[in-house]
């Protein structure tokens, strides 16, 4: 009888430590399930399309062919850099892209977050006013600004009238000179709308005592910006930058609704020129390597721009 | 105006305090005219081309082109008819164009919820071997660009088999080429958005878990009656931010549908486009695109402008 307590005092821990993994089996159980569907799709439409970038890049695959990939090293990276002077002015054109819309975007978001961000009667109609272009779709504003482009189209007759007959401007598409900036200025018009609601979300996170308080020192308006509000932006300025950044580079849809590349390659992009290559020319291996050298530049303008404003915060 | 004025004359008869109050007072009014001189720019540069677009509908080329060097350019005046839209009508199956995109829309964005909020509630509620693995390839998957991976994707949606119904027979075939599922499988899990799930579910007190458990609750369960119904924000803001990128998709499509039965309508707009119409017809296709969008963006404003901003304070 005396064995009895420290047998059942033995068994205890042991039963409920046995019911504790059970209980955990069956979160497991239940975790997997759930997961699952999200988990294959990702596996299936990301993570093997990914693999497939890489693995496909090193070969001559081509869409519909009868013979199988074959290997063929470096060679899509070596003809990209020496032997594809459209893939080269693509680079260019991209990288040209992103160096004007990243700060001019960046910076009109920010202006409007400002001039929106008051408390004005009437100033959340400016709001939604501002908005509507990102809600339009890309393809619908590419085909309404290629019809204001026109030789004499309404920008045209605009500048006309602006001017009073003094310059009556160019065929903005169709000149090499200045097609990519027509594309970069209705870029900037569509998307600016988007990153201002970005920068209004972090402007509200500033609290107002902070205002009050410079407010009482007798701080400027400018001051106040350049000590209360900018410090407060650092993490949306992070987000916004890595955003504008990642979608610049990415031009496509302007480009292949408006000019196809052209004038003279003028306005091809990575994107452009690796979707020519791949879809309609049904070079994929090409393709695919042109798709990783873009994702390369992606990870590192990320990288790049994490440790920058990491740096001096 | 007549606040400014009113402020000024009052100011006069005030002691140098009250002078300096009223003048701090005269400047904010001068700052409130400024901001809205400032918006008001910029409202018409933001506006003018839709406006624009809208009008141009309306009118036949000529009357375009009459029109374009003075402000009727904006005006609805003129020779005004809806006759574009009957001719857009006429000349391409637009009805089975947005038929197309509503079908793929309302799929990907409902099958996402569904998918992404079971997956957002996996990773945040449960305790599970591999879940912090997990999370961290998922949150990983941000950084691809769907643009890195469009062409191997077109090769390997050629690839992938398929049922078929052919004569009345099921069939098993390759390719998933010209189908509605090749537009709509690949874009209903979202990592984005089981990211936000799982951040909006731990919010969500724990202990209802734990309750729901003791009264012999499955997860599930736990999961469709506890937590689905108290997340209807995240719902709404997942919701709208696939919205618009599953009715706007062009890449894609491009390049994996060519039959015209299947087109969404910014695909079929672009083979629209390159017919060579008149411009009238061309802006009354863009029109009756966008306005579908435009009224459900109005209507649901708020919710929208606060999506985005959720998605890009937590980003």
């Amino acid at each position: 009888m005396t064995v009895t307590p420290p047998t059942v005092a033995a068994e205890t821990p042991r039963r409920s430590l046995r019911r504790f993994r059970s209980i955990k089996g069956r979160e497991t159980w239940a975790g997997l399930a759930m997961m699952a569907p999200a988990g294959i799709l990702l596996i299936l439409f990301l993570a093997i399309p990914v693999i497939l970038a890489f693995t496909l890049s090193f070969t001559n695959a081509r869409l519909i062919s009868p013979n199988p990939p074959r290997f063929v090293g470096l060679d899509n990276f070596v003809r990209a850099f020496t032997a594809d002077p459209v893939f080269l002015q693509s680079a260019w054109n991209t990288f040209v892209f992103a160096l004007v819309v990243v700060p001019v975007q960046a910076g009109l978001g920010l202006l409007l977050a400002v001039l929106v961000n008051r408390r004005l009667r009437g100033v959340t109609a400016f709001r939604v006013i501002f908005f509507v272009p990102v809600v339009t779709s890309i393809v619908v504003v590419s085909i309404l600004w290629k019809f204001m482009y026109q030789k004499d189209g309404l920008i045209n007759s605009m500048i006309d009238t602006l001017t009073f007959g003094a310059w009556s401007g160019v065929d903005w598409l169709n000149n090499p000179s200045t097609a990519l900036g027509a594309i970069i200025v209705l870029s900037i018009w569509q998307a600016v709308g988007f990153h201002m609601i970005i920068w209004l979300a972090g402007l509200q996170t500033i609290p107002e005592e902070l205002y009050e308080a410079a407010k009482m020192d007798g701080a400027s308006p400018w001051r106040q910006f350049t000590n209360v509000t900018w410090p407060g932006l650092r993490p949306t300025m992070v987000f916004v930058l890595v955003t504008i950044t990642i979608a610049a580079l990415g031009l496509f849809v302007q480009v292949d609704v408006m000019t196809q590349g052209g004038p003279m390659a003028s306005t091809s992009t990575i994107v452009f020129h690796a979707v020519r290559k791949g879809y309609e020319q049904q070079e994929i291996g090409y393709a695919s390597a042109i798709s990783l050298i873009f994702f390369v530049a992606v990870l590192l303008v990320a990288l790049i721009q994490r440790r920058l404003t990491r740096e001096k915060a | 105006m007549a606040a400014t004025t009113a402020a000024l004359t009052t100011s006069r008869s005030r002691t140098s305090a009250g002078r300096a109050a009223t003048s701090e007072k005269a400047s904010r009014v001068r700052g409130r005219v400024f901001t809205y001189l400032a918006l008001s720019a910029f409202g018409v540069i933001f506006l003018f081309p839709l406006v624009y677009m809208f009008v141009s509908s309306l009118k036949p080329d000529s009357q375009i082109l009459q029109d374009i060097g003075s402000p009727r350019a904006f005006l609805p005046v003129g020779d005004i008819s809806l006759d574009n839209y009957f001719g857009v009508f006429a000349r391409v199956p637009v009805g089975q164009f947005l038929w197309n995109s509503v079908l793929v829309t309302v799929l990907t964005v409902g099958l996402g919820l569904v998918v992404n909020s079971m997956a957002g509630f996996a990773l945040s509620r449960l305790e599970w071997r591999g879940r912090i693995v997990v999370m961290a390839l998922v949150i990983a998957t941000l950084i691809v660009p769907f643009e890195t991976i469009a062409v191997p994707m077109v090769y390997w949606v050629a690839q992938l088999p398929t049922l078929v119904i052919e004569g009345g027979v099921l069939k098993y075939d390759f390719g998933w080429l010209n189908t509605y599922q090749v537009q709509i499988v690949p874009f209903i899990a979202n990592a984005f958005s089981i990211f936000l799930f799982a951040q909006y579910f731990t919010t969500i007190p724990k202990s209802l878990d734990e309750a729901a458990r003791i009264d012999g609750a499955s997860w599930f369960t736990i999961y469709r009656r506890i937590v689905v119904p108290l997340s209807g924000p995240a719902f709404a803001t997942v919701a709208i931010l696939t919205f618009l990128p599953a009715w706007n998709q062009y890449l894609w499509p491009l390049m994996v549908v060519q039959k015209e039965e299947l087109r969404p309508v910014m695909v079929g707009m672009q083979y629209f486009f390159q017919l060579n119409t008149a411009w009238g017809e061309v802006m009354a296709y863009t029109s009756l695109i966008t306005i579908p969008v435009l009224i459900v963006f109005l209507v649901f404003q708020r919710a929208f402008v606060s999506s985005i901003a959720a998605s890009g304070v937590k980003g």
